[in-house]
C-alpha cells in the first residue's frame, strides 16, 4: 500500500494535481470568484474539446506516430455538419452527429491507410492532409462563412443544454473520459497501443498487426475530432475556413505536458485528461488575473518546454530504477 | 586456377550515369518541366522574365529556411520553430529600429535573434536530450508568444528606405537580391553537405546516431550547429522578409514551418534522416514556386494551391513505394 502511495506522489498526475492546486490557490488568494464551483466548471466545459482531442492524439501518440490533421479534421466535419444544417434544418442531431463521426473517421482512416499500407511517416502524411482537410473546406464553401443564422436552434442549443446542473458539452467529455479509460486500459486494443510503442518488434511477434492498430488509432482520432468538430461549431455558432487553426498544437501540447512520451508506449488516461485542464486553467485564468491574452502563447510555450524536460526526466529515471531493484533483489 | 573461376564478383559497382537518370532529382527535373511547360501554355503571362522574378519572392525567404532545415532532418532532428524565429527576429528589428537604430544595426539584430533562437533549441536539444520535435513546437509557441507580448495588436513600421534593398532590391536585370543569395546559400549548402567533413558527419548521425557517437564524431557538437544554421537562416530570411513588407506583425510568416518541411520532404530528403541532397531541395523549391505562381496567374485561391501542395508531398513519397511493390509483383 504504502508503495502504491509513493508511486502515486512520483506520477505525472500527481505532479499535475499539485501545480494545478497551487495555480488555483495563488489565483483564489487574490480573486476569489476564480474559484466558485460554477466558475470552475465553466473553465471545465471550456476545456472539453481540448480534452476529447487529447485522447485521441494520445492513441496515435501511443504508437509512436502523430496526427497534425486533427485540427483540420475537426474543421473539416465541423463545416460538414453546418453545411448539412442548412440545407436540412430539419435534419435531426442523432443523424447529423454519427455522420459527422463517421466523416472524421474516414479522414483520420486516409492518414492511417497512408500509414498502415505505405509506410509513409505520420508526420509526413498528416502535414499533406492538413492541408489539404483545410482546402477542401475551402472548397466547399469558397470561403463563405457560415453564422449563427443560418443553424437551427436544435443544432446551436445542444452543447448549452443544460442537463444535471451541467452543459451537454461537459457530458460530452465526461462519457468520452469513461469511454477512453475503458478502452484503453481494459481491452486488447488499448494494450495493443502500449505494445506497439514500448516495443513494436516484440508487438509483432506477440501477433499484434502494428499496422492495422495504428491505422485504428488514427481512424480513432480522426473520430472524436469529428465529434469535436460539431461540438466547436454549434458552441461557437459559426463555422469558416480557419476555425481551429493551430489547435493541433494545443492537442499535442496537452498530451506532452500530460506526460505522454512523444516516442510512444508511456502515457495515462488521467494523464492526457490533466494535462488538457491544465492548459484549460491557464487560458482561463490569464483574464482573470489582468494577463494580457497575448502572453498566453508564450506562458504555454513554456510550459510545453518544462513539461518535456520533465517527462525526459521521468522515462530516464524509471530506467534506472528498475536496475537498481532488481540488484538489491539478486 | 579454379578457385579464380568459383570466386564470387562483388557486387556491381553504381553506374554513375544511370543513377543520376533514376535518381530522385531527375524524377523532379522532369515534374518542374511539365509544370513549367503547363504554365507557360495555360497563360500567355508566364513566360514574361518580369513575372518570372517576381515569383522568385514567393519562396526564395522560405526556401534560405528549407535549405538549413534539410541539413538538420538529414540529422535526424526537426525544427517546427523556423517561422517563430523569423517572426521574433521581424519584431526585435523592428524593435531596434524604432530606438533609432539604422540598416546595418537591424541586419545584425535580426542575424543574432535567429541565431539566439536556434542556440536555444540547441541547448535543450542537445545538452537537455529532450525530442526536438516536441522542444521546437514548445519554442514555436515561446518565440511568437514573446513576438505577441512585445506587439499585441500593433505594428512595426516606417523602416528606412536602405533597409527595403534586402527585400526589394536587384541586383542585376530581373535578378533581384534575394533570389541571388538564395542561389549562393544553395551553393554554400551544396558544398557544405555534399564536399566537407561536417556533411560527412550529418549523414553519419541521422544514418545512426550510435555508431557515430563510437566512431568518435561529436554528435551533440554537430547537431548543435546545425540548430544554430537553422536559426541563423531563419534570422536572413526575417530581414528579407521584413525588408519586402516593409512592416511586422506577430503574425508573420505563419504556417512557413510546414512549407519549410514540405519543400525539404519533397525534395528526396528522408524524414527520417539519413538521406537526401541539396539539389534535390532546390529543384523542389523551384517546384513549388512554378505550381503558385502558375495557379496564382490562373486566379486560383492560395488555399488551393495548399491542397495541390499536400497532394503533392503525399503522392510524390507514394508514387515511388507504389511503384516499387508494383514492379516487384510484376
Amino acid at each position: 500500500m504504502n508503495a502504491l502511495i509513493k508511486t502515486f506522489i512520483r506520477s505525472r498526475e500527481a505532479q499535475l494535481i499539485a501545480a494545478m492546486l497551487v495555480m488555483i490557490a495563488a489565483i483564489a488568494s487574490r480573486f476569489p470568484a476564480f474559484i466558485t464551483p460554477t466558475n470552475l466548471a465553466a473553465v471545465f466545459n471550456d476545456t472539453s474539446i481540448l480534452i476529447i482531442l487529447a485522447f485521441g492524439q494520445m492513441a496515435v501518440i501511443l504508437t509512436r506516430c502523430i496526427d497534425l490533421s486533427i485540427a483540420a479534421n475537426l474543421a473539416l466535419c465541423g463545416m460538414v455538419a453546418a453545411l448539412i444544417n442548412v440545407v436540412a434544418p430539419d435534419l435531426s442531431l442523432a443523424v447529423i452527429l454519427p455522420l459527422t463521426m463517421l466523416l472524421g473517421a474516414a479522414l483520420g482512416a486516409i492518414n492511417g491507410l497512408l500509414v498502415w499500407k505505405l509506410n509513409i511517416p505520420s508526420i509526413v502524411v498528416t502535414l499533406g492532409t492538413m492541408t489539404i482537410f483545410r482546402g477542401t473546406i475551402f472548397l466547399l464553401t469558397n470561403g463563405a462563412w457560415v453564422n449563427a443564422h443560418q443553424m437551427s436552434d436544435a443544432f446551436k442549443s445542444l452543447p448549452r443544454a443544460d442537463l444535471l446542473g451541467l452543459p451537454v458539452l461537459s457530458w460530452f467529455a465526461i462519457v468520452i473520459i469513461a469511454i477512453i479509460y475503458i478502452l484503453y486500459n481494459r481491452t486488447p486494443f488499448g494494450r495493443s497501443l502500449y505494445a506497439i510503442g514500448g516495443n513494436p518488434v516484440a508487438a509483432v511477434y506477440v501477433g499484434i498487426d502494428v499496422g492495422k492498430i495504428r491505422f485504428f488509432a488514427f481512424m480513432l482520432s480522426g473520430a472524436l475530432a469529428g465529434l469535436a468538430g460539431y461540438l466547436w461549431v454549434s458552441r461557437y455558432a459559426v463555422s469558416y475556413v480557419d476555425i481551429a487553426a493551430g489547435f493541433e498544437l494545443d492537442v499535442v501540447a496537452a498530451c506532452v505536458i500530460g506526460g505522454i512520451s512523444i516516442s510512444g508506449g508511456i502515457g495515462s488516461v488521467g494523464g492526457a485528461f490533466l494535462g488538457a485542464l491544465f492548459l484549460g486553467i491557464v487560458k482561463n485564468a490569464l483574464p482573470v488575473i489582468h494577463v494580457s491574452p497575448f502572453w498566453q502563447m508564450a506562458i504555454s510555450g513554456i510550459v510545453i518546454i518544462i513539461a518535456v524536460a520533465f517527462n525526459a526526466r521521468a522515462e530516464r529515471k524509471k530506467g534506472r530504477i528498475i536496475l537498481k531493484s532488481a540488484e538489491a533483489k539478486s | 586456377m579454379s578457385e579464380a573461376t568459383t570466386r564470387t564478383l562483388p557486387d556491381r559497382l553504381g553506374n554513375r550515369t544511370r543513377d543520376l537518370i533514376y535518381s530522385w532529382e531527375s524524377l523532379l527535373i522532369i515534374v518542374a518541366i511539365a509544370i513549367f511547360i503547363i504554365n507557360s501554355f495555360a497563360s500567355p503571362y508566364f513566360l514574361d522574365p518580369w513575372n518570372l522574378s517576381d515569383a522568385t519572392f514567393n519562396f526564395t525567404e522560405k526556401a534560405l529556411i528549407a535549405l538549413a532545415m534539410a541539413l538538420l532532418i538529414i540529422s535526424g532532428e526537426i525544427d517546427l520553430s523556423v517561422a517563430a524565429i523569423v517572426a521574433l527576429a521581424s519584431t526585435a528589428m523592428g524593435y531596434v529600429a524604432s530606438l533609432g537604430g539604422g540598416t546595418g544595426v537591424m541586419v545584425l539584430t535580426g542575424i543574432a535573434t535567429g541565431m539566439a533562437c536556434g542556440a536555444f533549441n540547441g541547448v535543450l536539444v542537445t545538452h537537455y536530450k529532450l525530442p526536438s520535435i516536441v522542444v521546437t513546437i514548445g519554442t514555436m509557441s515561446l518565440f511568437r508568444g514573446i513576438a505577441f507580448i512585445v506587439l499585441g495588436d500593433g505594428v512595426f513600421k516606417g523602416y528606412p528606405a536602405s533597409f527595403s534593398w534586402f527585400g526589394q532590391g536587384y541586383v542585376y536585370w530581373v535578378f533581384s537580391f534575394e533570389f541571388v543569395f538564395f542561389l549562393f546559400a544553395a551553393f554554400v549548402f551544396g558544398i557544405l553537405l555534399h564536399k566537407t567533413n561536417f556533411g560527412r558527419l550529418v549523414y553519419a548521425i541521422g544514418n545512426n546516431e550510435t555508431a557515430a557517437q563510437f566512431s568518435g564524431v561529436r554528435v551533440a557538437r554537430v547537431k548543435f550547429m546545425l540548430f544554430l544554421l537553422t536559426g541563423l537562416m531563419s534570422g536572413l530570411a526575417s530581414v528579407m522578409l521584413t525588408a519586402r513588407l516593409g512592416s511586422t506583425r506577430p503574425s508573420i510568416a505563419t504556417g512557413w514551418e510546414l512549407e519549410a518541411i514540405t519543400m525539404v520532404v519533397l525534395g528526396g530528403v528522408s524524414i527520417l534522416g539519413g538521406s537526401g541532397t541539396i539539389p534535390g531541395v532546390v529543384i523542389a523549391a523551384f517546384i513549388m514556386c512554378f505550381v503558385t505562381f502558375g495557379f496564382g496567374l490562373l486566379n486560383v485561391p492560395g488555399i488551393v494551391m495548399s491542397i495541390f501542395v499536400g497532394l503533392l508531398l503525399i503522392l510524390v513519397i507514394a508514387a515511388p513505394i507504389l511503384y516499387r511493390r508494383f514492379k516487384s509483383k510484376g
